[in-house]
């Protein structure tokens, strides 16, 4: 059993989660401040970028990913991949049908 | 590393109260249902999987016998549906896939890195009992509602939405079930993470368990997908919605997509495990290093990550556009690759070792023979422009149960007899276990091969009935079942009468170098006195 | 070895924090799967019918889904917050904090109920004749709206049931300023519910 419990213990101070949070809401008015704008076919792909801005904020800041055993950053990159290529892998089929 | 283990027990091994004997907070049968300890977990799955297996093989049985001859023989069609569909269900969902993991990986894998038990015990058993539960739902929808579920385990829509049997009860059950092989996924991943011993890097896990680690990701990662899909199918039967049934706009080859998407990785999860056990029998029995130990680690894990993108395999005649077709076909043929490394890394252990053929030793050839056929028809179906031929004929029969049952049930079974002095402190009668296994093997390829031939004549699969013209193949086929299922009962008697009857068998009666070697047969409640310090890597023999 | 102690002890003798979090995330990856499986499903149909998909979103409401979308996103920010509370031995806050969260998880289940109760009011759910009469790509994209936005809802319910679960360990010193793993673990879980709510939210409502 490895016995690392004891590493120091990061205390993220509130001021970060309150600039965060901040961003987050921010950003939530871009995507629907966008949407009021007509950008055709960008509109998907300027939601889903603006979406993965945000998820990454959460991922990173509020589930601490930054600060933790970067063992779990590691995991969730490769899961995201993991999954992304999947979707692209059903899309093959889907786009040359 | 043995000795460095046996110094730490003492030089006169004084027996200690086993796992089996040992008293707990709760009495009788309660000892054994409440009990969070991994090796009591292992029993319970043990006997409910081979309750299921022996009903599953009952069931096959019948199914052969029903084709024994064109025309009806011993059941109607919508019986004979009904059969092949609960056959399916069984062994796949409750047989071969928690097999090796939930049966040896619970009992072997926590002691193999040192450990006194499993990251979250309670969890484990948590598992049992939602393993439980599937079983029970899918056993119940064959006698309530309207009808025993057919159409076969892959629910393919929209016959599933559609059909007026009870299949949404059945895919409830293989939910819960995916959910209690998600949970043992999960438990493994974090046991071999955070408790192995100390000194058990990476580089000196055993086999068994970097195949574990492998599947619990497979395990993890692939089997919400199924899950959710099934709840998708019981929404749209209970309350009309349309998400498959082209009735609606649905897209019945999204159901195809996202079923194999779980369900080819789950071919993983039945095989990995597998060879992994595999990896453990054939160093012990050549009484040599295994050869290429990090070649293997590497093959499980890219098996693990390359098998995750083939799905569309399974779905060549189903529709999909031609560019997805040869995408499939390539990432497929890639899979074999480390497949192959495996079996030369095998065969390669046992060149100039000092062989001793014992039944586990048996049991891991037939796997690697049967393996290999299944490998090899497997590439000839990877392979787009055949398999439009032998597409959904008893040739694909064939060749899957040459990967899950030649190669999954003979590990299974070997690791079985390989575990078995562990397991309970006994030894089985070596010369009835060699028959059974003859048997066994013999009625296995008697049983298989002929299918691969009234396949590529033509035969489709799951029919009722068939034309005159393959009424050989398929006579020979149903002969070998009772060669088969012969084997496997004079096995099961050997197996349950040495429990009670056999010698007591020593700590370590195959020579074995991995830790779980090194304590008494059968382990205490502690596994372990002491946690011992691993100061080497697995396999090495004097 | 006495067998009695041995009982109550193995497995359980040490506490492992890395480890539990690592049990935490394995089981958030699942989830990941879960609704990925969805959103598969979700982007396949949308490719197939865009048309349909735009028109269809037309019916939802966006001021409800922008107000969740800042509830969960504020409560994912107290719950985070509430952690840093309880590691500074300020546990009166963080219980404060909880509650917060839990209050604000409530107020986005009531708008969920009143905005599905607006769809059913206009005959907008899975077998409702209008709806029907939409054509298949406008049907698909309801199915998805509830069977989704349903899931999401269960997964919030569940979450509250968590945060309920570690605050009363808080409330009894059971969890404390050196044994918080527990909580860390109920806010990975919430963070998950805004993480995938960020993702709904746009694909759903902000099609326009």
């Amino acid at each position: 059993m490895s016995h690392d419990t004891h590493e120091e213990v990061h205390i993220t101070p509130y001021s970060t989660y309150i600039i965060i949070l901040a961003l987050l809401l921010v950003l939530t008015a871009i995507t629907v401040g966008v949407t009021v704008i007509h950008l055709g076919t960008f509109s998907v792909a300027v939601a889903l970028f603006v979406a993965t801005i945000k998820g990454t904020l959460v991922l990173l800041y509020f589930m601490h990913l930054k600060f933790d055993n970067k063992l779990f950053l590691g995991l969730v990159a490769i899961v995201f991949a993991v999954y992304t290529a999947v979707i692209a892998i059903t899309f093959i089929d889907y786009l040359s049908r | 590393m043995s000795e460095t283990v046996l110094k730490a027990g003492s030089a006169e091994p004084q027996y200690q109260p086993s796992y089996l004997e040992m008293e707990t907070k709760h009495k009788g049968i309660l000892s054994w249902i409440l009990a969070t300890d991994h090796k009591r977990i292992a029993q319970l799955y043990f006997f409910s999987m081979m309750t299921m297996f022996l009903i599953g093989a009952l069931i096959g049985v019948l199914i052969r016998i029903e084709l024994m001859a064109p025309g009806r023989t011993i059941m109607d069609a919508q019986t004979y549906n009904g059969f092949f569909t609960l056959h399916g269900i069984i062994m796949i969902f409750m047989f071969v896939i928690p097999g090796l993991p939930a049966v040896f990986g619970n009992f072997v894998m926590p002691i193999m890195i040192g450990a006194k038990d499993v990251a979250f015990p309670r969890v484990n058993l948590l598992s049992w009992y939602l393993y439980v539960i599937g079983g029970i739902i899918v056993l119940t929808s064959q006698f309530v509602g309207s009808g025993p579920p057919d159409g076969g385990w892959t629910f393919y829509a929209p016959y599933s939405v559609k059909s007026a049997a009870n299949i949404g009860m059945a895919a409830m059950g293989a939910f819960f079930l995916g959910f209690s092989s998600i949970l043992t996924g999960l438990n493994f991943l974090v046991t071999i993470h955070r408790m192995r011993a100390p000194g058990m890097s990476w580089d000196r896990i055993p086999l068994f368990v970097w195949s574990l680690y492998a599947t619990g990701w497979i395990q993890i990662l692939a089997t919400p997908v199924i899950g959710i899909t099934l709840v998708l199918i019981v929404f749209e039967r209970v309350f009309q919605l349309g998400f498959f049934d082209p009735a609606f706009g649905g897209d019945p080859i999204l159901y195809q997509h996202l079923f194999w998407i779980y369900s080819h990785p789950a071919v993983y999860v039945m095989i990995l495990p597998a060879m992994g056990a595999i990896s453990e029998i054939i160093p012990t029995f050549a009484q040599r290093t295994i050869f290429g130990y990090k070649a293997i680690v590497a093959s499980s894990l890219l098996i693990a990550f390359v098998g995750y993108f083939v799905w569309g395999h399974h779905m060549y005649t189903s529709g999909m556009s031609d560019t997805a077709k040869w995408v499939f076909s390539f990432i497929t043929f890639l899979v074999a690759i480390p497949s192959a490394i495996k079996v030369f890394n095998w065969v390669a252990t046992l060149y100039k070792g000092s062989i001793n053929i014992q039944p586990p030793l048996l049991y891991a050839v037939a796997f690697m023979f049967t393996f290999m056929i299944g490998g090899f028809t497997g590439l000839i179906i990877g392979a787009v422009a055949q398999d439009i031929h032998l597409h959904d004929t008893t040739f694909i029969v064939g060749h899957f149960h040459y990967i899950v049952f030649g190669g999954t049930g003979f590990a299974f079974f070997g690791a079985l007899h390989y575990w078995y002095p562990k397991m309970y402190g006994r030894m089985y009668n070596i010369k009835l276990a060699n028959i059974a296994w003859g048997l066994f093997f013999f009625g296995f390829n008697v049983l298989y091969f002929p299918m691969f031939v009234a396949g590529y004549m033509g035969m489709p699969r799951r029919y009722f009935d068939y034309l005159p013209e393959f009424y050989i193949p398929n006579l020979i086929s149903t002969m070998g079942s009772w060669f088969l299922y012969a084997g496997i009962i004079l096995m099961i008697y050997n197996l349950v009468k040495s429990r009670k009857t056999g010698a007591i068998a020593p700590a370590n009666p195959w020579h074995g170098v991995t830790l779980e070697w090194s304590i008494q047969s059968p382990p205490t409640y502690e596994n372990f006195d002491e946690i011992p310090v691993v100061k080497d890597g697995p396999y090495k023999f004097k | 070895m006495s067998d009695h102690s041995a009982t109550q002890s193995h497995g359980l003798v040490h506490r492992d924090d890395e480890g539990s979090k690592l049990g935490m995330w394995l089981f958030i990856f699942t989830e990941i799967l879960l609704f990925g499986a969805l959103f598969i499903v979700y982007s396949v149909y949308r490719f197939k019918n865009q048309d349909a998909f735009h028109a269809a979103a037309l019916n939802l409401d966006t001021v409800i889904g922008t107000v969740n979308t800042v509830i969960l996103i504020v409560s994912s920010a107290t719950i985070a917050m509430s952690i840093s509370a309880l590691q500074q031995k300020n546990k009166k806050l963080a219980i404060t904090l909880m509650v917060i969260t839990l209050v604000l998880a409530f107020s986005f289940l009531v708008n969920k109920y009143f905005e599905w109760g607006a769809k059913f009011h206009h005959g907008l759910y899975p077998g409702a004749e209008h709806l029907m009469s939409l054509g298949h790509g406008q049907n698909q994209f309801f199915f998805l709206y509830f069977f989704m936005t349903g899931l999401h809802a269960f997964h919030v319910i569940v979450g509250m049931g968590f945060i309920i679960f570690v605050m009363r360990q808080v409330m009894r010193d059971e969890l404390t300023y050196n044994n918080y793993t527990r909580l860390e673990n109920a806010g990975l879980y919430w963070h998950l519910v805004d993480l995938i709510w960020i993702y709904l939210f746009p694909l759903f409502y902000l099609i326009h």
